[in-house]
């Protein structure tokens, strides 16, 4: 068996990575995520690594940028603005196929905003953020164990397909202490980093890069970019269906919010109401085909998030419109209360289920 | 017969896109015959800026990673973090360096990181066509200063090489003046120093070139070479500013 231990989210993530084999990390303090690296200056001189305090989340991003194409298993963090400013970073590692992770913990804004439990950034993770064409892979955990699994997991994904992987959560994840079980990280085969600039010994030089001045080199470049995109939807979309078979009204929520939702979800079900909750576990690739399925017997959707409407738009497209797909949101580091989401699906329970 | 020039094994034997008369290629020349007299190809990684010397990694003949303008001392920490035996520069220009990355190589100054920075000062951005750089001269004209750089809205050039001297992780500054053979002679010896410096593992080195860019000064290479020699060299005096004895001189 595992040892079972009380972790508080944020060093959770930070102790999965270095179970994962995460040696270097670079980041920037901002609240609130401050544990990780808190946490990371302890632990990695323990096991032989590197923690360096950059002087702003663009040299943090950048000294990943070089760890990484130096062939480390290497990560950040930092919430929405410091994750702003790696923006920058993110592209270029993106563009020149560097695998590495990043954690946002997630905090109100636009702006400097605030530092409450917020899903606001969903746009920039899923959607790029930085300039270009290009992915992340994303995970949303919900739990402080899902923080560290998915942690471990993040890595190999990033690495078996050469680009950054994203852990989004936010502030109430990052800050609750649950109990966990570090397993051994599920064995996946990595492939070699034949590309790693280390040095030209007995080989030819290695270029880590992402200019082509010629647009048709630009252009097959960007298609391989996607391609491997392609094979990450293939092989690692997650979601997680709770009550979906028989439901007449699906819930879609992620993170914190898809906590919230099963307690609303558990209610309704005491009350009669069949009510069903769709989570996804990773958001970039979105699991347009199982919520798609959904739609197939579910009556209507309620999307529910800590954003004025973000992820609702990827429902919408899951749907294809064979369901009415219903909003509900809290904005500003305020989080949404189950009687309130509950009070949303009675309302749309009366208007849409009761119809013949 | 006795061979009496060779091109270094760690530059790769094709031409170079830049302007007839600039001088990134000689400074390209000078890393590869360092690199090649400490024998440390092997273990070598540089980082390419963005800027004329972008394409960089098309002449040497060793690893190179390519860096977001301004972040190539950042870049460089990274890898030399993950590789303490191996040798890491950066090639930066005076956009790069001094304006859009001033906090990355203060930075990396003040961490002692045991990089060599090879600084290209050609008082304006070359690549985008001729722009007011941080280090352009009061009363040069650049294509976004037409009527000559003013000192009150525009400040004064930066003197990088004077500002890192007072940062004590910075282990060797020195500047120098690619505008003649022996100034060419005095960059070979101040770059050696530099590698030289950092295999020693006393801190972070950087070599400022004094460079031209005919082609944006809108002038003949000749005519560029008297430009730097009359105009930058008396604002940018030459000489080495710190050095791992902690002698500060001016030559
Ligand atoms: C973030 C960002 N801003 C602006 C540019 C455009 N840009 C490319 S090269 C350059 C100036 C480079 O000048 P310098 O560093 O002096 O090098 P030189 O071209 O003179 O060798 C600029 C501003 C860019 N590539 N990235
Ligand atoms: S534009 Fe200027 S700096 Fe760039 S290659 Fe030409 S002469 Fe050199």
């Amino acid at each position: 068996m595992a040892e079972r231990k009380l972790f508080k989210g944020n060093e959770a993530v930070a102790e999965a990575a270095i179970r994962a084999g995460c040696r270097y990390f670079f980041g920037y303090p901002i609240t609130p995520q401050n544990e990780i690296p808190e946490y990371m200056s302890r632990r990695l001189p323990e096991v032989g690594g590197v923690f360096v305090q950059a002087e702003s989340e663009i040299a943090a991003i950048n000294m990943v940028y070089g760890a990484a194409g130096a062939g480390a298993r290497v990560m950040t963090s930092s919430s929405s603005p410091g994750i702003s400013l790696k923006q920058e970073g993110i592209s270029y590692l993106a563009g020149a196929g560097l695998p590495c992770l990043i954690v946002n913990m997630v905090r109100g804004g636009p702006g400097l905003g605030g530092i409450q439990p917020a899903q606001s950034d969903y746009f920039q993770a899923v959607k790029g953020g930085g300039h270009g064409d290009y992915h992340l892979v994303v995970y949303v955990p919900a739990s402080v164990q899902e923080m560290v699994d998915l942690t471990m997991e993040a890595f190999d994904v990033a690495e078996i397909y050469r680009m950054p992987a994203m852990i989004l959560g936010d502030g109430i994840l990052g800050q609750m202490m649950e109990p966990v079980e570090f397993h051994e990280p599920r064995k996946r085969e990595v492939p070699a980093k034949d590309w790693a600039t280390t040095g030209a010994a007995g080989r030819a030089p290695r270029v880590i890069n992402s200019l082509y001045l010629n647009p048709e080199q630009l252009y097959r470049h960007n298609l391989a970019l996607a391609d491997r995109f392609e094979q990450v939807k293939a092989n690692e979309v997650r979601c997680e269906a709770v009550n979906v078979d028989d439901a007449d009204i699906v819930l879609a929520a992620y993170g914190t919010t898809a906590r919230i939702c099963r307690s609303v979800m558990d209610r309704a079900r005491a009350s009669g109401l069949r009510v069903g909750l769709m989570r996804p576990i990773t958001v970039s690739p979105f699991p347009y085909d199982a919520i798609g399925k959904a739609a197939r017997t579910a009556k209507a959707f309620l999307t529910v998030e800590m954003s004025m409407g973000q992820m609702v738009e990827d429902v919408r497209l899951a749907v294809l419109g064979k369901a009415p797909v219903h909003f509900y949101g809290t904005t500003g580091g305020v989080v949404p209360t189950a009687a309130a989401i509950l009070a949303r699906v009675e309302e749309i329970a009366g208007a849409e289920v009761s119809r013949p | 017969m006795k061979q009496v020039y060779a091109v270094p094994k760690s530059l790769q034997p094709r031409p170079t896109h830049y302007c007839p008369g600039c001088t990134h290629g000689i400074i390209h020349k000078l890393i590869a015959e360092t690199i090649d007299e400490l024998g440390v190809r092997d273990r070598t990684v540089g980082v390419a800026p963005v800027g004329c010397a972008v394409l960089a990694y098309d002449y040497f003949d060793f690893d190179v990673q390519q860096a977001a303008h301004g972040r190539a001392p950042a870049v460089a920490t990274g890898i030399r973090r993950v590789l303490p035996e191996g040798v890491v520069f950066t090639y930066q220009g005076d956009g790069d360096l001094a304006s859009i990355g001033a906090a990355e190589i203060v930075h990396a100054a003040m961490r002692g990181e045991r990089i060599t920075v090879v600084f290209v000062n050609n008082a304006i951005y070359g690549m985008t066509g001729g722009q007011m750089a941080p280090t352009t001269l009061v009363e040069q004209k650049t294509t976004t200063s037409p009527f000559g750089r003013q000192e009150a809205t525009q400040g004064q050039p930066i003197r990088m090489s004077e500002m890192l001297a007072t940062i004590p992780g910075a282990a060797y500054i020195a500047r120098v003046a690619l505008s003649s053979p022996a100034g060419v002679q005095r960059a070979k010896k101040a770059i050696k120093r530099a590698f030289e410096v950092q295999l020693s593992g006393a801190g972070f080195s950087m070599v400022e070139c004094l460079s031209t860019c005919p082609t944006n000064w809108g002038m003949t290479p000749f005519e560029a070479m008297k430009w730097l020699d009359s105009n930058m060299a008396p604002y940018y005096p030459v000489g080495e500013f710190r050095t791992p004895e902690g002698v500060t001189q001016n030559a």
